[in-house]
């Protein structure tokens, strides 16, 4: 293998995150979920990634690990060490703007924009996926998994998911 | 069978594991409901509170062990601790699915715990435990989700049907004795207060009152007198459901020791 400058590892890195899909929702990538919060080539020579879990029950979490050590390691740049970072937590406010609109085009709803006004629990006026309408109702703040709760569309009566604001 | 562990207890440890084995025995309590809830929407909630639960527990368990010190992980910490080692309230061990109890019981207690949750976990992040501060920064947001779902179901409950009002208002009276434990202060939480670790259970009591009060008056429910009884579990003297519910809850570990998926 080719030595590669720190520079170009850490970019290439990031490169091979784009491509690793969150195993619950596989239209995001880990870096349009917002939970690779840092890579850096440390001293010893080991590729640091550092993650920030979405839920704290997540039985995804593990999975994204194998993952992201598989797809760093396939393409030559480990040795790596994962590590956890809680604080601050995970929030909705870091899916990235391609990952939003990723999200729309899979059939889940996206969670407002960061910022976009104060966060309600129980969102009104969710937008269908499919046809764009904000005739919508809630059945359910839990769905099938932790971040997703379950709507319906009263315009054109499918059910849909919302990746609910946290 | 692998044998019980026994742990160094500190009184930080102590504070440490009320708080995470709340979450896992009530976490062990919702998930009896799984496959059983009166409809798939609310089976599919009691799931995730109870992942969302037990998610907080194990960050809290590893944390403890981690500060135990002799090598235990949170898998030995949540399965082979026992009895007179778990530190939940009484509360949240008392069964769900039967002894009379039902899907008010559930509702209400999921209230209750949420209530004590939310400004404990508020309380913590400013814990000079930099770590506990973490888990509960972290919590602090799924808690409010547990706590809109249950306000939601107890006064839709409450101020139902002649039916589910006179459950809800069984439901209420079977749980507030054991309410009184949740605020009841001893020499660990002193200890966490004076140190900077945590609030002392007797803060809470306020917000937590503070919270229910407009949940009550929506649900038509009368918030009972003090309870003159103060339940034990906090200090590891447990109800005669936690044997049963450990047994359940342990059977996998114990049989196949150290067993993972």
């Amino acid at each position: 293998m080719t030595p590669v400058s720190a520079g170009s590892r850490v970019d290439a890195a990031w490169h091979a995150l784009r491509n690793v899909p969150d195993p619950e929702v596989p239209a995001l990538s880990v870096v349009d979920l917002g939970i690779v919060r840092e890579v850096s080539e440390g001293d010893d020579g080991g590729l640091q990634v550092v993650l920030t879990p979405t839920y704290s029950g997540c039985p995804a979490t593990e999975a994204i690990e194998a993952d992201i050590r598989s797809a760093l390691e396939r393409e030559g740049l480990g040795p790596l060490q994962i590590s956890y970072r809680l604080a601050p937590a995970w929030t909705t406010d870091w899916i990235s703007a391609e990952g939003r609109r990723r999200l729309a085009e899979y059939g889940i709803a996206p969670p407002p924009e960061p910022g976009a006004s104060v966060v309600h629990l129980i969102a009104r006026n969710v937008a269908c996926p499919r046809c764009r309408s904000a005739h919508t109702e809630r059945l359910s703040v839990f769905g099938s998994t932790a971040c997703k709760s379950l709507y319906r569309c009263l315009a054109c009566r499918e059910p849909f998911e919302f990746f609910k604001p946290i | 069978m692998t044998a019980s562990i026994a742990l160094t207890l500190t009184a930080d440890l102590r504070y440490l594991l009320r708080i995470a084995d709340t979450g896992l025995v009530h976490a062990q309590r919702l998930a009896e409901w799984c496959g059983h809830a009166p409809v798939l929407e609310e089976d599919i909630a009691l799931a995730n509170l109870g992942l969302d639960l037990l998610g907080q527990a194990r960050a809290l368990l590893a944390h403890a062990a981690k500060l135990e010190g002799s090598g235990h992980d949170e898998d030995a910490l949540a399965f082979l601790r026992d009895e007179r080692d778990y530190f939940n309230f009484t509360l949240v061990e008392l069964p769900l699915r039967r002894g009379g109890a039902d899907f008010a019981d559930t509702q209400l207690r999921c209230l209750f715990v949420a209530a004590w949750l939310l400004p404990l976990w508020q309380g913590l992040g400013t814990s000079r435990d930099r770590d506990l501060a973490a888990i509960a920064g972290k919590a602090a947001k799924e808690t409010r989700y547990h706590l809109a779902h249950a306000a939601d179901w107890v006064v839709r409950l409450g101020d139902g049907s002649d039916e589910s009002m006179r459950r809800m208002r069984a439901a209420l009276a079977r749980a507030w004795p054991y309410g009184a434990e949740l605020f009841d202060d001893d020499e660990v939480d002193a200890a966490a207060a004076e140190s900077g670790l945590g609030p002392r259970a007797s803060a809470l009591r306020e917000p937590w009152l503070q919270t229910l009060r407009p949940v009550f008056a929506d649900a038509q429910l009368t918030m009972p007198a003090a309870s003159a009884f103060t339940s034990r579990g906090k200090r590891g003297v447990h109800s005669e459901h936690m044997g049963p519910l450990l047994a359940e809850m342990q059977s996998l570990q114990r049989a196949f020791p150290g067993g993972v998926w």
